[in-house]
């Protein structure tokens, strides 16, 4: 059989080698690598700046993987261009390889909008990879004032990953609140209280109209004087090489359930695919790091030949500043589409449960996160509302409201 | 791999697989003094109704959507015994794992650093302690 060549080393390129491991155990992978450093935990950058992950253990994988794997990585390399007839890939240094599967796990790029006056700006940075961290990290002094564009997961992991390292950090978002395509307004209160105890300014819905140097004139007309810029306004998917290439795409590549792209023999996955998402019974981006290794996972079996389906995929976020944490899953709903959402609060904490045809069809915890994963199963698993003691359910997420005959499934079984 | 496995009809709700559980991680050899007027964190719980008891700890799923969704790499699954460990060291704490496990097996330790059941494989008890200590064999640590 032809070789593997995978696209991308990050996570989702981690569960295809996975994947295909699982179905043959022998057939040489490629991995082309545009980032120079082993597949590393993204998420962790953050806390690497905060200084409770060290850049030296942030490897995903044991040193030995690539190599037990069978695993060849071309660091520092792009692939620019796939030709899906030859069944070739061509990088940024002309080597053309060829491929008997592909699977294209490029994942996403930072989007920066037309500023006017951004390159007036000395210092401004991205937050994506490992290397923008170490350039945010070498640049970040006790007296630097850091104003960051964008209030979405990206821009406020690095602002709690800067908060105790600067002399102040300013926010701004064109959207009303933060973390905004995943919090409704009363989240994101809590959110920006907390966010704001630690120090933080924001201006919401405004944005920087120009810059000029070291200082952002809002659109509103505030002044915002600042040493670094950060910008985390959002991410497009990477989605040229099949795009190039004829293959169907959206605002990513386009996936069936079994991963595999329109193209013949090419399979995407993670942040650049386009997958099934079953919370909304439809295809959508679903940018998370379980998903994306879910995603590989089954692409990488397919591609050795096994016969994978991931329909599961479903929108969950664990975000954390400060101690505070929101998980969320599913999606909420919108007051004209009916259902029902059942709300609790307190002092500093909130619970919503959104239910909708007998099913529980989202959550937001914030500040409660005990055993979420019991509300997120119920979800995943279209589990009827009436088949559980949903009362129960309301108070705690606790499996005793389960039935007799799926607690002996799920405590006295193997699972 | 032999699991811990729940008889929930014999489980008197004594919950004092908690406190041998918490004793068994603390690496205290005098359980008072590990555990006497302190807050504990087992990794084990009782989960309760009106109607029914039982203890719930890690699964150790086949496919485990902990280890799939960790972002931190300190969870992992050691393919020669099974058994789903946390390299605490590693956890950052970002609470996805709580997000995602189906059962409601991990929560933050006293230090914020999540911890779960690693079936006592690696501490003084070498066997999984609630089990052992659990008065009326509502709980029980074999191959199924």
């Amino acid at each position: 059989m032809a070789d593997y060549i995978i696209i991308g080393n990050g996570t989702a390129a981690l569960g295809c080698i996975a994947g295909i491991r699982r179905v043959d155990p022998g057939t040489p992978i490629t991995v082309i690598s545009a980032e120079t450093h082993p597949a590393y935990c993204r998420p962790l950058i953050s806390y690497a700046l905060e200084g409770r992950a060290k850049p030296e253990a942030m490897n995903a994988r044991p040193a030995d993987f690539y190599e037990k794997n069978g695993v060849t990585v071309l660091y520092g390399k792009r692939a620019v261009r796939i030709d899906p007839e030859a069944h070739t890939v061509q990088l940024d240094d002309g080597q053309v390889l060829p491929y008997g599967k592909l699977c294209v796990a490029a994942g996403s790029t930072p989007f920066v909008p037309p500023m006017t006056g951004l390159d007036t700006v000395g210092q401004k940075f991205s937050f994506m990879t490992m290397d923008d961290m170490l350039a945010l990290d070498a640049a970040a002094k006790a007296d630097s004032r850091v104003l960051i564009v964008g209030a979405g997961l990206i821009g406020l992991k690095c602002a709690e990953g800067l908060a105790r390292r600067v002399a102040h950090i300013t926010v701004c978002d064109l959207a009303p609140r933060v973390l905004s395509s995943i919090l409704d307004e009363e989240g994101a209160a809590l959110m920006q209280a907390k966010l704001e105890e630690a120090g933080l300014t924001f201006y919401l819905g405004d944005t920087v109209d120009r810059f000029d140097g070291n200082r952002a004139v809002m659109k509103r007309g505030a002044e915002v004087d600042f040493d670094l810029l950060v910008l985390a306004v959002g991410v497009r998917a990477n989605t040229a090489l099949i795009r190039e290439a004829g293959g169907e795409v959206n605002r990513g590549i386009v996936t069936d359930t079994r991963m595999h792209t329109s193209l013949p023999d090419i399979y995407a996955a993670g942040d650049c695919a386009e997958g099934y998402d079953a919370s909304i019974g439809a295809n959508r981006v679903l940018a998370i790091l379980p998903n994306a290794e879910m995603q590989g996972e089954c692409a990488g079996e397919n591609m050795a030949g096994g016969d994978c389906v991931f329909d599961r995929a479903i929108p969950m976020n664990a975000i954390g500043f400060f101690g505070l944490h929101a998980l969320c899953a599913g999606r909420s709903l919108t007051p004209d589409e009916g259902g029902e959402t059942i709300v609790e609060r307190g002092p500093g904490w909130l619970k919503k449960l959104y239910v909708k045809d007998g099913l529980l069809v989202g959550f937001a915890l914030i500040g409660c996160e005990e055993r979420a994963g019991i509300y997120t199963s119920l979800i995943r698993e279209k589990i009827p509302l009436d088949t559980v003691d949903f009362d129960l359910l309301k108070q705690a997420a606790t499996s005793a409201a389960f039935s007799p005959a799926v607690r002996r499934q799920k405590y006295g079984g193997a699972v | 791999m032999k699991r811990v496995y729940v008889n929930e009809e014999w489980c008197l709700g004594c919950h004092l697989c908690e406190y041998n559980c918490a004793f068994a991680n603390s690496g205290m050899t005098d359980m008072a003094t590990a555990l006497k007027g302190k807050r504990i964190f087992p990794r084990i719980h009782i989960e309760e109704s009106d109607r029914i008891t039982f203890a719930v700890s890690c699964r150790h799923c086949a496919d485990p959507l902990c280890v799939k969704a960790c972002i931190s790499g300190a969870l992992t699954k050691d393919e020669a015994d099974g058994v789903i460990r946390i390299d605490r060291s590693r956890c950052v704490g970002c609470f996805t794992c709580v997000l995602v496990c189906p059962y409601g097996a991990l929560a933050p330790g006293e230090d914020g650093v999540m911890q779960k059941c690693e079936l006592c494989l690696k501490n003084t008890c070498g066997e999984p302690a609630c089990v052992k200590g659990c008065p009326n064999r509502a709980i029980v640590y074999e191959e199924r």
